[in-house]
């Protein structure tokens, strides 16, 4: 029997594709959150009319070609220096939407220097931060939010604390800083945790337009290439392994 | 007219904005002129020296390796510079902590005991502008009136209320330098 | 006309003042010795409160050459500026900011390495300045200043060619030109561009936020099929050949009849014009080229001079010898060409490169 023949009606439709969002296919792979996330910024941005105003700055990572994604101005930074460039961006041009979204390799490893430095700086601009506790664009290897005992390509027995230290949560690190107004974690790997991810990525954009310091939404994330596991399985894993350690919900929240 | 001075001390002493005031002093009456300094971490509470060039014509090099007019306020610097001053050349010294005399004697040496006569004042901040009165009476390079330009150009305005009192102290040390060689 | 604003200044406070009214609107800085004297200006002088220009210390040379990628990602004049070691740092910046065809204004003013070295002056960062320094197949716009005065100008310069080629520019100093003070003639205060001007005349490229464009842009400086990359790196090598055609520039002192030229760049060269002056006072025909713009190199001029019949030239530098290497790429074999250096922080005097000039070539 054909499907039935269902006319889209503008007051009936609940979900659409983001305006923001390009027709290029996205390069990740199935299961991974970085899609669902550009979804909820491209809407975020939507929503709030800042389509024209918007910079975002893309890392170096999986998410380096997030500038194929979004309909925004887009600069590509080198590894860890996102928020070097959205400093300068916003300083310049302080009426704008400055954005950075940046995996936790460049942000928490290479880019520790200028993400503290910014958040310290109470610099006006809002951090996605994508922490899978794993390099994906690379191969795998061991990120700072590896777990311990978590196999990756370059921890092929498990992250040992002798051998490769200690896991780190730089959200926390941060919410000490002064300048650092609205922290949060959160996660998309159900409908529930997608809504307030989504909320939790308003809130920090209000919180930058509204010049009251530095903002970051760090979602903990799905790597299935690099975890080897399907997009189900790896939900499981994150629930089970990865938020236990890493849990959900504002760290700070200074907004007005 | 070229004039390649080296004024050379402790940190501290005004060597810098010594040379700075006849710099400027220089430019008000149309010379070319380069203000050198050594310059970092080994000035604070170390030596400091600068060299200055004033001259008639474009200054082609801002270094020396020799000197027409030294003008030396603590022992390393009269060590170090009494060889770099040229033959016929000048070299001016302040004696307080000095226990090496000048030995050259194909150069002019003349004294300023400024260290010793601030201290009977007790006007200290009037050290550099009185040995600068001293190298201009051996060394009438540049005239007064541009000298007091000069030092209003170098100083802060906060500091201009200081003015009348370093005219005095450059007008004192041209009377108390003394030659001895 | 307005009377001539002229100022006895050090060569890092001029950069400052000429940064401000040339109408610069950002700069991103690290102290580091020889050169803390211009954020430090720039702070005193306040230019966020009159032209509205940005200024911030960042946390490391690093972030401050990152800093000036992202304001020059937006069109806005932007510029930073250190020392040696700080731009070993700037090096990925620096190929990043050519690569993603981004102009800007950087100074080093060089101080003797390698590794932490001394403060003193050196011109031991002439490879890494115009031969690449980062990674890649890329030129900076070297510029080197040999007064206070050219300190000052450079500053406009640089910039102009910067957005003229849409390329990072240098100048190309050290510590003997930042830290002596000389008569300097400041130019006017401009404004600084609006953001409407920039819309007009940057907003084909820059990322500012599309406003009313129908178009996004993206500034990146990756590209990941290989075809295209080749394409992208030979519009670059278009760039640079048209830079090397249209922008040389050097000075020639005594050269018409001169049988020997000295080449020297920068503070050296003011050293050099003491050693023609002597040279000549002995009777010898000794002339000094000067380049002003270290990339392009004036590769033609000393060509010429070769054909010319010169008998030897003399490349004096303070490092181990560097610039020598394009001298002799420039002669062609033609007529003998020699290094004369000091390195470390020491610094040559005229006589002394008049006795290597001798030594080495007049024999």
């Amino acid at each position: 029997m054909a499907m039935a023949e269902v006319e889209i009606k503008q007051e009936n439709l609940v979900y659409a594709r983001p305006c923001l969002l390009t027709d290029n296919v996205m390069h990740y792979c199935p299961g991974c959150s970085h899609g669902t996330v550009h979804n909820l910024v491209a809407e975020v941005i939507a929503e709030m009319g800042l389509e024209g105003k918007t910079v975002g700055i893309s890392p170096v990572g999986c998410s380096v070609f997030a500038y194929n994604y979004i309909k925004v101005d887009w600069v590509q930074a080198a590894h860890g220096r996102a928020l070097a460039a959205a400093t300068a961006i916003k300083r310049l041009h302080p009426n704008n939407m400055v954005f950075t979204y940046q995996g936790d390799g460049d942000m928490s490893a290479i880019g520790t220097a200028e993400t503290i430095h910014a958040a310290a700086r109470g610099e006006n601009v809002v951090t996605i931060y994508i922490n899978n506790a794993i390099y994906g664009m690379t191969g795998g290897q061991m990120a700072p939010t590896t777990l311990l005992g978590m196999k990756t390509a370059t921890t092929p027995y498990g992250r040992d604390p002798r051998l490769n230290g200690y896991p780190y949560k730089i959200a926390e690190m941060m919410a000490h800083l002064t300048g650092a107004t609205y922290i949060t974690r959160q996660s998309v790997h159900t409908p529930a945790n997608i809504r307030k991810a989504k909320k939790a990525i308003r809130t920090a954009f209000e919180n930058a337009m509204a010049g009251n310091g530095f903002s970051m939404v760090e979602i903990v994330s799905t790597c299935n290439s690099g975890w080897k596991l399907s997009p189900v399985a790896a939900n499981k894993w994150l629930e089970e392994n990865l938020l236990p350690f890493y849990p959900l919900g504002d760290i700070k929240n200074e907004t007005k | 007219m070229k004039e390649t001075l080296i004024i050379a001390g402790f940190g501290g002493q005004g060597v810098l904005s010594m040379g700075k005031i006849l710099a400027y002093s220089g430019m008000m009456q149309d010379y070319e002129v380069t203000w050198m300094p050594s310059y970092g971490p080994e000035m604070r509470g170390g030596t400091a020296n600068v060299t200055v060039i004033l001259s008639d014509k474009k200054i082609s090099s801002p270094i020396s390796h020799e000197y027409d007019t030294a003008i030396i306020l603590n022992q390393q610097s009269l060590d170090s510079f009494e060889p770099k001053v040229k033959p016929g050349g000048v070299l001016i010294y302040d004696t307080n902590g000095i226990t090496r005399h000048p030995v050259r004697t194909d150069i002019s040496v003349y004294q300023i005991d400024a260290t010793a006569e601030c201290a009977r004042m007790g006007q200290a901040k009037l050290f550099n502008t009185m040995i600068l009165g001293g190298y201009l009476k051996v060394r009438p390079i540049v005239e007064l009136e541009k000298v007091m330009i000069g030092l209003k150009k170098s100083l802060p305005e906060r500091a201009w209320k200081m003015l009348p009192a370093n005219e005095e102290a450059i007008k004192h040390g041209m009377e108390i330098i003394k030659q001895t060689k | 006309m307005a009377e001539k604003d002229v100022r006895l200044m050090k060569g890092n406070e001029v950069i400052a003042h000429a940064a401000i009214r040339y109408g610069c609107d950002g700069y991103f800085g690290y102290p580091i010795t020889p050169q803390s004297e211009v954020m430090e200006t720039l702070m005193e002088e306040k230019p966020w409160e009159t032209t509205g220009m940005v200024v911030l210390q960042a946390e490391s040379e690093v972030s401050s050459i990152n800093m000036v990628y992202g304001g020059a990602s937006t069109g806005k004049r932007v510029m930073t500026s250190s020392s040696s070691p700080g731009l070993s740092l700037m090096a990925e910046g620096l190929s990043y900011l050519a690569g993603a065809e981004l102009p800007c204004l950087v100074l080093n003013c060089q101080r003797g390495g390698p590794g932490l070295g001394t403060i003193q002056p050196s011109q031991a960062d002439y490879f890494q300045a115009c031969k690449g320094g980062g990674h890649g197949d890329y030129h900076l716009i070297v510029l080197a200043p040999n007064s206070v005065q050219e300190m000052n100008d450079h500053v406009a310069l640089g910039f102009d060619l910067a957005f003229k080629y849409r390329n990072p520019a240098m100048i190309l100093a050290d510590g003997t030109i930042g830290q002596m003070m000389e008569k300097v003639e400041l130019a006017p205060q401009r404004p600084r561009k609006t953001d409407e001007e920039i819309r007009q005349e940057c907003g084909g490229w820059a990322a500012h936020g599309k406003g009313d464009r129908e178009n996004y842009n993206i500034i990146t400086s990756l590209e990941l099929k290989s075809e295209v990359m080749e394409q992208n790196n030979i519009r670059l090598q278009a760039k640079y050949r048209a830079i090397e055609e249209n922008e040389v520039r050097y000075e020639e002192i005594l050269c018409d009849d001169a049988e020997y030229i000295i080449v020297a760049f920068g503070s050296s060269a003011r050293i050099c014009a003491a050693t023609v002056e002597m040279a000549r006072e002995q009777g010898l025909k000794v002339g000094l080229l000067r380049p002003i713009t270290l990339y392009p190199f004036p590769s033609k001029a000393i060509a010429a001079l070769a054909d010319r019949g010169v008998k030897g030239f003399l490349s004096a530098e303070l490092n181990a010898g560097q610039m020598v290497e394009d001298v002799r790429l420039a002669v062609n074999g033609k007529a003998p060409v020699e290094h004369y250096g000091r390195q470390g922080g020491m610094i040559f005097a005229p006589d002394e490169v008049l006795n290597a000039l001798k030594e080495k070539l007049i024999k």
